[in-house]
């Protein structure tokens, strides 16, 4: 297992896991999201090939109102 | 014989696409979801700004925001409100791209947290990466004439220079530089973006010759938002038939309107 950060939140999962897979542990997979990892966006094609690493800082968004 | 006004004909196009509406309305702040429907509703604009902020799966309180949004049927512009350096600018902006599928960005760089102020230089930079990257930007930015050639300068095709800072509702703060820059910067589309309170202001930057109008507190802030959403929209095109009528020059003495000759009363002493 790993520590990571999910939205400025401590979170543990398996080491290397795929994002894709981390994203349907958490119940966010086929939602309307997007992800940076580290501060570099990841986009959404490569999230079954991008793994988690320890310290990864992840963030993950989704739509809002917004002036 | 029934009189229909019609506003002048010319376009208001951003990045090759026209709008009917002059009038880009923000989808923040509103009481409740249905408000901010009804505002845009009443608004008649057809472009909505909104944002990406970090997702807390359990929390779905923003789907009806979106759900409206999305059946509003209006072209979205993303914003990169918050972010405080060109790295989580463009970072956002690619997100956005992604989740909204469209390369138009609202381009906010913050330069100051007491006034939310543009920061100029992190702008141009910011503004230069995502052109390069095939965004088509649309950055907040100040009334600043050099900044706003040098945005022109890395590829900006629209600029939205802020009328006073977010969400004071103190309308138009420096009319000498908004005049200077609608005379500086005559063929490229320029949005009053922020700061405005009351119609009355968008209808005044619209006379000045502005091409739009964007806000979002002044309407959600309001008691009756669709209401002020309304009252905005009739401002604006007052303000853009007024410009487009040609405003009478200022003049210092009194001038009668009705004619002098004829007057009665009066007798050659």
């Amino acid at each position: 297992m790993i520590n990571i950060s999910l939205n400025n939140e401590p979170q543990t999962i398996a080491d290397k896991i795929l994002l894709s897979e981390a994203l349907s542990q958490w119940g966010l997979e086929g939602t309307k999201i997007a992800v940076a990892i580290n501060g570099e966006f990841v986009p959404r094609s490569t999230y079954g090939e991008r793994r988690l690493e320890a310290g990864d800082l992840i963030d993950i968004v989704k739509p809002v109102g917004g002036g | 014989m029934s009189y229909k006004p019609t506003l002048p004909a010319n376009d208001f196009t951003l990045y090759g696409e026209t709008f009917s509406s002059r009038f880009l309305l923000g989808t923040a702040l509103y009481a409740s979801p249905q408000l901010m429907r009804d505002s845009i509703v009443r608004s008649r604009a057809e472009i909505v700004t909104l944002g990406l902020r970090r997702q807390n799966p359990a929390d779905r309180s923003g789907d009806a925001i979106w759900q409206f949004i999305q059946e509003s049927g209006c072209r979205l512009l993303p914003n990169t409100a918050g972010c405080k350096s060109v790295k989580e600018a463009v970072t956002l902006a690619e997100m956005s791209r992604e989740i909204f599928d469209t390369d138009w960005i609202k381009l906010e760089v913050v330069g100051d947290d007491y006034n939310l102020q543009p920061d100029p230089f992190g702008l141009v930079e910011a503004s230069g990466i995502l052109i390069k990257k095939g965004f088509k930007v649309l950055p907040y930015c100040t009334d600043d004439l050099i900044l706003c050639k040098r945005l022109l300068d890395v590829g900006c095709q629209v600029l939205m220079p802020w009328g006073a800072p977010i969400g004071t509702g103190q309308g138009l703060l420096n009319r000498y530089n908004l005049h200077t820059l609608r005379e500086r910067i005559r063929d490229i589309p320029m949005i009053i973006d922020a700061g405005l309170g009351a119609p009355s202001q968008a209808a005044e930057a619209m006379e000045m010759g502005f091409d739009g109008i964007l806000l979002n507190t002044a309407v959600a802030k309001a008691h009756n938002p669709p209401l002020m959403a309304e009252a905005f929209a009739d401002a604006i095109d007052a303000g853009r038939k007024a410009y487009s009528a040609g405003l009478m020059q200022k003049r210092q003495t009194a001038s009668p309107s009705t004619p002098t000759i004829g007057q009665p009363f009066w007798h050659q002493q």
